[in-house]
């Protein structure tokens, strides 16, 4: 029904913002998300007599807000700061009058957004937690669609988003900015809450599809709130780009029976121009900024790869450089894999091997499948077929996802197919020699 | 609200420690002490003997039963607190980070009842 899509409109449109300010003002969660699901409830007995408001969202903000405040003087649990008795938000006028613009500032708004942010991805809470909390307040997300999202029973979901929000009224994590000198690793930690919202939606690691779309286009939305609410961070808008390169080339990543397409044999013509063209735009006003990061490193490199017509027209040297830089700044082992990958296709085939050969030797990813395969791929590549067949049987034990699997399972069986005629062929020869 | 910061840390590197080195940390101990008087957010503190000198009332069904040791034999120890009164955690996590004497080890921050 129509009313109904109004409705749900407001909530997407205004909802959450909404929410944080109630956060504030209640100063707990549980409170503020109560008296949101009552303003709701009015709102469509009230729209649906009198007509919808003007301003549906301030409407909502103000009906609200008046709630949280008769509740809270009901329970008398709360000191009330003087202030709230403001007529414009609880006077004779504040209900009678709901066309009303809302009393805050819109900047007030802004503010209690990004103190959510950062209580949500509050390094006092656990890391779980912190996604399933920032989904749920600021995506406007239900406990069920992040159960969906995530792969487990929503009892689980709920059961966190509980301690979560019992620890910080407990504990009580401030509904604050954080002061100059922590800003920037707070900033480090709301990105990374927003990295792995996007890629346990890009790359699922169960699910069948291997893509999330409803988390991947929460994380980009987050991530463009991340934007607009931290404007001089670099690697907020390094990050945004990051995403939406990568994402751009969603439609061109799985066949339509759901099988991975490895970069280099993509149709480029089903990658999202406009998108790419967004990101590139994004991740220069990042640079622009003049403070470089491991976001911007990895946006600089999903760029290389969009500004490529084809696979073989890639500025391999350029990632190479690229991802030596980004292994100064995360030296993990897979971005190692990568780094050596990138540096076989910019030089020579040889040096991925031995660097490759290295991180084995070190066995820090003995349990990653991405080791043997992407030896099995330089293998193939030098035209090593037998060591090539016996990596991606490594990188098949190993593997989880059913898209990576299937993947793998075609190129080993390729490659054996492959061989096989070589042999023949060196069979029939071999007489004649 | 006030909380407790617990001092975790591993007990053999304290008591190995030079009579020089100790000094310094208690010096630490003082100044740090000092600056949470001034800052009107001390409400108490003190160092534990070792844990060797700890004793457990262990209860089992409701019966208690006195043991030698601690509640948990573990690689750090609990080796002294600070009673603390501020805002809130954030204020309270700005105190522990200065905790000195702190190389490795971890300091707990709850907050009290």
């Amino acid at each position: 029904m129509l009313l109904g899509r109004i409705v749900e409109e407001v909530v997407r449109n205004d909802g959450r913002r909404v929410l944080a300010g109630l956060i504030r003002l209640t100063g707990d969660f549980d409170r503020a998300e109560d008296a949101l699901q009552e303003a709701y409830a009015r709102a469509l007995a009230s729209w649906r007599r009198d007509g919808v408001p003007e301003h549906p969202g301030a409407w909502l903000n103000t009906v609200a807000r008046r709630i949280a405040i008769d509740r809270m003087r009901r329970d008398r649990t709360v000191d009330l700061p003087d202030d709230l008795e403001a007529p414009a938000l609880i006077g004779a006028e504040g209900l009678d009058n709901p066309y009303d613009p809302p009393d805050d500032d819109p900047s007030g708004i802004e503010d209690d957004r990004l103190r959510l942010l950062f209580v949500c991805c509050h390094p006092a809470l656990a890391p779980d937690a912190r996604w399933t909390l920032a989904l749920r307040t600021l995506g406007g997300l239900t406990t069920r669609e992040i159960a969906r999202a995530f792969v487990e029973p929503e009892a689980t979901t709920a059961q966190r988003l509980v301690r979560a929000k019992k620890k910080i009224r407990e504990a009580r994590i401030p509904f604050d900015v954080p002061s100059r000198e922590k800003l920037p690793d707070r900033i480090d930690a709301v990105l990374s809450v927003l990295y792995v919202i996007f890629n346990e939606g890009y790359a699922s690691t169960d699910a069948p599809s291997l893509v999330r779309p409803d988390l991947v286009r929460e994380a980009i939305r987050l991530a463009r709130l991340a934007v607009e609410l931290l404007p001089a961070s670099a690697e907020a808008r390094g990050l945004l780009a990051l995403m939406l390169l990568t994402d751009a080339r969603r439609a061109a990543r799985l066949t339509s029976g759901g099988e991975l397409v490895p970069l280099d044999e993509q149709d480029r013509s089903l990658w999202d121009r406009a998108q790419i063209e967004e990101g590139t735009r994004v991740l220069d006003e990042a640079l622009g900024l003049a403070a470089p990061g491991p976001y911007q490193t990895q946006a600089a490199i999903a760029a290389l790869h969009g500004a490529a017509a084809d696979a073989t027209e890639t500025d391999w040297p350029q990632i190479a450089v690229l991802y030596r830089a980004l292994l100064a700044w995360t030296p993990t082992p897979i971005v190692e894999l990568n780094a050596a990958v990138a540096l076989g296709l910019a030089t020579n085939l040889q040096s991925a091997l031995d660097w490759i050969a290295q991180i084995e030797a070190r066995g820090e990813l003995a349990r990653y499948h991405w080791l043997p395969a992407a030896k099995a791929d330089v293998l193939r590549r030098l035209g090593r077929d037998q060591e090539a067949i016996v990596a991606y049987r490594e990188a098949l034990a190993l593997v989880s996802n059913p898209a990576e699997q299937r993947y793998l399972q075609k190129r080993l069986a390729s490659l054996i197919e492959s061989s096989a005629v070589n042999r023949d062929v060196g069979a029939t020869l071999t007489p004649t020699v | 609200m006030k909380y407790i910061l617990l001092i975790y840390g591993d007990e053999r590197v304290w008591t190995s420690m030079s009579s020089e080195e100790m000094q310094k940390v208690y010096a630490g101990h003082r100044a740090y002490g000092e600056a949470m008087t001034k800052a009107a957010v001390m409400r108490g503190g003190s160092e534990l003997k070792p844990v060797s000198t700890a004793t457990s009332v262990r209860f089992k069904d409701g019966r208690p039963k006195t043991v030698d040791g601690p509640f948990a034999e573990t690689k750090e120890q609990l080796g002294g607190y600070y009673i603390i009164e501020v805002d809130n955690l954030e204020q309270a996590i700005d105190w522990a980070e200065k905790m000195p004497g702190m190389v490795d080890g971890t300091v707990e921050v709850r907050p009290l009842n």
